[in-house]
């Protein structure tokens, strides 16, 4: 910048002088860090220092730093509530579920699409099923309220095929949790195909080549070639999953769970926002999602550490 | 060869039906709501519309575009993505090239870089989060949706290993050209980033269409409700029976409804196609490194 202001005498000192410049400048780089930590810093690390409420009684009046300690209080009322437990299991029997099956789901989708031959239905059949990821929870939650009521599609179809009586899909504990889990996959295993897919076009040719001179089927391609060649990034993906396993997805299960099902559907997620937000109790809900960010960080420090070590996997 | 044997083609044929079938299972909620919200509100109702409108109308967009509340949220959502998006862009792009410069270069991108990750590893949750808009006085204003997610660490980690992965040389004819960083960025690794730039543009765009929580806690007043969150409290509250009786008259309108959730999603709907061919390319890019 200051060599602009500077008149240059000849040609070649000021091309010296710019090019040491230009590639000695590192305050310009810091300039450019500058926004993005600024903001990262309110709006990430302020709220970080926040979580000494959870070792407070939190008073909006008095403030965070002048509200009373109490020590390990809603810790410890946490872990003796028979409901924390109940929720803190559903959350893991959600999010290890999800996890299985959007890892199997997709694997096999990939194998079945790379047998596609027509590049023409293959992209269709991509486009058509990566869509419903793009889709909010909040319109999918309205479109799953419609089709799963008393009246809605799916029950007439139950009705009129099976003769059967209407199924309370949203109201009922066990029918909530097979709800949940199947719309999770609906919804996400045409996006989680595309990093199986890359894997797969990454494969070498010539191996197929060889396996087609020694007269293998494609079963036995599949089976030999196909399937071993996905095994590392498949590995990679569930590794990177275990930082996830306190995360049921908030934004499914809130959209679409009722008082009626909070036994078997609540998660810590939306606790932590009714016991927060709706009941006021500020520093508990914050004890509770402590609690949760803690397990979360050694989980992910872990798989990171796994990822890395088994498949050489950064992340930059 | 093994395409040309008897039994692989069979198993072609009944593979491209199944697939056929899972991929249209992907839609066809999507194509159901359209059909009721297109279709009279009395057949609608006793839950007789399939795959087809029955006695056809467009009276439930009608109502829907008279709605006040409708529009004003619209209008909110629009705002928050064009705004939103622009900002993160510029913040998450500039940040990211000068992130991705060698340790060589820029000695402190490591410190930098943890500083990022870690809020990725660990966030102080809703509550502080929660205090800090109401303390900082954002309470009600556009900026609370817009400002604490600007920064989103993971789309500039696929920013940056993208314009690592462009070539060295480039960038040296430029400052040896008299180019500052600024101007190399702008000219040189902008150009040749489109498919990674529009990647996080769809990821950020979609990302603000769809968000609906934030708008649920931060704004007060019904008017400044994004569009997400506008939906929201009508779906989903109306499962919860808290509502007044005009509000319950209203949503016992299955096609009003069934109008308003189509529309709602119909930007994202429009948008997926252009973009589509971008993310796959830009996801596995941003992903392969050296």
């Amino acid at each position: 910048m200051e060599a602009k202001t500077v008149q240059p005498v000849n040609l070649e000192t000021s091309r010296t002088i710019k090019r040491k410049k230009s590639y000695k400048q590192p305050w310009v780089l810091h300039l450019m860090v500058l926004p993005a930590a600024i903001l990262v810093f309110i709006f990430s690390y302020i709220p970080m220092s926040g979580i000494i409420m959870a070792f407070k009684d939190y008073k909006p009046a008095l403030g965070i730093m002048d509200s009373p300690w109490v020590g390990l209080k809603h810790f410890r009322y946490m872990f003796e509530n028979d409901y924390f437990m109940q929720i803190a299991w559903n959350t893991l029997f959600f999010a290890c579920s999800k996890m299985v099956m959007n890892l199997i789901v997709p694997f096999l989708f990939a194998l079945l699409l790379n047998e596609v031959r027509k590049m023409a239905l293959k992209r269709t059949i991509q486009t058509l099923v990566y869509l419903p990821h793009f889709l909010s929870w909040v319109t999918l939650s309205g479109i799953l309220i419609d089709m799963l009521a008393q009246t809605g599609i799916i029950n007439q179809l139950i009705s009129n095929v099976f003769g059967i009586k209407p199924i309370f899909f949203l109201g009922d504990g066990a029918w909530f949790r097979f709800t949940i889990i199947f719309s999770d996959v609906w919804k996400e295993f045409g996006f989680n195909t595309i990093i199986f897919l890359a894997a797969l076009s990454g494969i070498n040719p010539s191996l197929y080549e060889a396996a087609e001179v020694d007269g293998a089927t494609r079963w036995k391609q599949t089976m030999h070639i196909t399937i071993p060649s996905l095994i590392p990034i498949a590995i990679v993906i569930a590794t990177l999953a275990l930082g996830n396993v306190l995360n049921a997805n908030f934004d499914q299960i809130f959209n679409l769970y009722s008082p009626l099902v909070y036994q078997q559907g609540d998660i810590i997620d939306t606790f932590v926002y009714r016991e927060g937000l709706l009941s006021g109790q500020f520093s508990f809900a914050t004890a509770v999602s402590l609690i949760k960010s803690v397990i979360s960080l050694i989980l992910i420090v872990i798989s990171y550490r796994l990822a890395y070590k088994f498949a050489g996997y950064r992340i930059f | 060869m093994y395409h040309k044997t008897l039994s692989y083609r069979i198993f072609s044929i009944f593979n491209n039906v199944f697939l056929t079938i899972i991929s249209v299972l992907c839609l066809l909620p999507m194509y159901h709501l359209l059909m009721v919200s297109m279709s009279s509100s009395a057949p609608a109702n006793a839950g007789l519309v399939t795959f087809w409108p029955i006695g056809f109308t467009l009276e439930a967009y009608a109502q829907t575009f008279k709605n006040a509340n409708f529009l004003a949220s619209l209008w909110v959502s629009v705002q928050r993505t064009i705004i939103g998006t622009g900002l993160a862009l510029i913040v998450n792009t500039i940040a990211a090239y000068a992130l991705s410069k060698e340790t060589r270069v820029f000695r402190a991108r490591n410190i930098y870089l943890w500083y990022f990750v870690f809020t990725m590893l660990f966030t102080g949750g809703l509550i502080p989060g929660y205090i800090l808009i109401l303390k900082l006085g954002l309470m009600n204003n556009l900026m609370a949706l817009i400002l604490p997610g600007l920064v989103a660490v993971f789309n500039i980690i696929l920013l940056l290993n993208f314009f690592r992965g462009v070539p060295k040389d480039l960038e040296e004819a430029a400052f040896i050209d008299g180019a500052g960083q600024f101007r190399t960025f702008f000219s040189i690794y902008l150009p040749l980033s489109m498919p990674v730039i529009a990647t996080v543009s769809l990821f950020i765009m979609v990302g603000h269409w769809n968000a609906y929580f934030d708008g649920m806690i931060y704004m007060k007043d019904a008017a400044k409700l994004p569009l997400a969150s506008f939906m929201q409290t009508i779906i989903v509250k109306a499962d919860m029976s808290s509502l007044d009786a005009a509000a319950i008259a209203s949503l016992s309108q299955r096609t009003i409804r069934a109008s308003q959730i189509f529309i709602s999603a119909l930007p994202i709907l429009l948008v997926y196609p252009f973009l589509q061919r971008f993310f796959v390319t830009g996801i596995v890019v941003g992903a392969v490194k050296e």
